[in-house]
């Protein structure tokens, strides 16, 4: 679409556009410079403050609060699939007495923020510090209830005809969901499931608020020490901007991989924006 | 449920509920002003400021916004550049949302039919106008639901800032969850309830938005 905004480009708008090139250019190097200038300025490239990353102790202490930022993640993925499958699959019930308290829940947990879904869970454990129960159990609510809906939408953009041939066949209610919907639903879900992981990833960091192990808590006891709040916010800013491009590129080849099988019919609702690919 | 701490606590709880809005707006027109340019950038003739919005977008939308709020608050007063307490939190939340903006913005770009912005083209207007005039009116209709979402995960996310002690609702619920152990659900089910009219309240104003300005295509 962007190249239909604007013609090939003439000796004139050549011209401009090398000059625009030219002024972003300059830009950034502005903008680049004057941080660096005001880094150098107030003493924030003094190598106190940048040593302790590459001290190994300390880099072993930042794996370590990786590995429980990661496990963290992982164990709410897990989780969040299970519940957004179940709650989903509950949305779309026969039943309303299924339907409506599914509804409600998943409506619930999806409306209310993170943060303090988080902290009343650590008011519920006491206070306790360096668990990561209230973390891990807020992520599965948070995120299973998005996955809720997600799931939802993928089972109704499974074509209607899928699930007739299956009644015509002569399979039940059960079957048609565990044999012909869901596996089919569940590969033109994957993108939007990968995209979640990255928001689960992120949302790991509120550890920091209910002290859970993980990477933004090792910060705060590096930061405690050496008194580099900006460094360490620098530092783990790119520890997470790395790992969540790993993810999107695994999101970019599963969604390569998975609608170019020609066995499904991936037209997905453009109306639907909880299918559409971030 | 208990909510006897309402009688005591009622008038702080509103305190915080008018700082959460605060913050909301002031990132919210943040978000917008910025995205809107980082959107116009990503489309943009120029192959530099294409990969300037590309990595914008990917830098802002894969930091968590709890490390974007330290830099803000720790970073900025530390480089002797600080607006103040609020606006620095505020940018934060800004510019974190304005990465989702923008590729909300984008998608509705794409969305506009090319016959629009080929017509445009074929009456001579150049890249702006066409952009100013065809594309970005449309885009912006059409944008509504998924730009609805991202003023609700900004409203969402707003909550963060009590994590450095800015004294919104989510951080009077800390405080009730520490002065009244015996109703903590009832106050948890208090801030939530506040937080959930915030988000009706953009869902039906983006519900309204939408009817109204719905591009009816002949």
């Amino acid at each position: 679409m962007s190249s239909v905004l604007f013609d090939v480009p003439g000796p004139k708008a050549r011209r401009r556009h090398r000059i625009l090139t030219v002024l972003t250019v300059l830009g950034i190097v502005a903008v680049v410079a004057a941080v660096i200038w005001r880094f150098w300025t107030t003493g924030q490239f003094d190598p106190d403050l940048w040593e302790v990353f590459v001290t190994p102790d300390y880099m072993v202490f930042i794996a370590e609060g990786l590995y429980y930022t990661l496990l963290a993640a992982v164990l709410a993925i897990i989780g969040a699939l299970a519940f957004g499958m179940l709650f989903g699959i509950g949305k779309l019930s026969d039943h309303a007495w299924i339907r409506w308290p599914c509804w409600l829940i998943v409506e619930f947990f999806r409306a209310v923020p993170l943060y303090i879904l988080i902290t009343y869970l650590w008011a519920l454990y006491r206070f306790q510090i360096e668990i990561l129960a209230p973390l891990v159990i807020g992520l599965i609510l948070y995120n299973g209830s998005v996955l809720a809906e997600t799931v939802r939408a993928g089972i109704n953009a499974v074509p209607r005809g899928q699930v007739e041939a299956a009644y015509a066949l002569g399979m039940r209610k059960n079957a048609v969901m565990r044999i012909v919907q869901l596996p089919q639903a569940i590969k033109i879900m994957t993108p939007a499931i990968i995209s979640q992981c990255i928001v689960a990833m992120k949302d790991t960091s509120l550890g920091y608020i209910v002290v859970a192990p993980g990477l933004t808590y090792a910060g705060r006891q590096i930061w405690r020490e050496f008194e580099n709040h900006l460094q360490v916010a620098l530092v783990l800013g790119v520890i997470y901007i790395l790992a969540n491009s790993c993810l999107e590129l695994l999101g970019r080849f599963a969604q390569r991989r998975l609608t170019e099988s020609r066995t499904v019919d991936m037209a997905i609702d453009p109306a639907d924006p909880t299918l559409a690919p971030r | 449920m208990d909510f006897s701490f309402l009688q005591d606590s009622g008038e702080l709880i509103l305190k915080g509920f008018w700082v959460t809005l605060r913050v909301f707006l002031a990132s919210g027109l943040i978000a917008l002003v910025v995205g809107t340019l980082v959107a116009v950038a990503r489309v943009s003739p120029v192959p530099v400021m294409r990969g300037v919005g590309a990595a914008y977008v990917t830098i802002f939308r894969n930091t968590p916004l709890l490390l974007l709020l330290f830099i803000t608050y720790y970073g900025l007063p530390a480089m002797n550049i600080s607006f103040g307490f609020f606006w620095n939190v505020s940018l934060a939340a800004g510019l974190y949302t304005a990465a989702f903006v923008c590729e909300a913005l984008r998608s509705g770009i794409n969305g506009v039919p090319l016959g629009q912005a080929e017509a445009a083209r074929a009456i001579g207007m150049p890249f702006t106008m066409t952009m100013t005039q065809v594309v970005l009116p449309q885009a912006f209709r059409l944008v509504v639901p998924p730009m609805a979402s991202v003023f609700i995960a900004l409203a969402k996310n707003t909550s963060l800032v009590a994590a450095l002690g800015l004294a919104d609702l989510a951080f009077r619920l800390q405080g009730l969850l520490r002065d009244y152990p015996s109703s903590r659900t009832a106050a948890f089910l208090t801030i939530a309830f506040m937080y959930i009219v915030i988000v009706a309240a953009i869902s039906l104003l983006a519900g309204w938005a939408e009817r109204r300005w719905k591009v009816v295509t002949r």
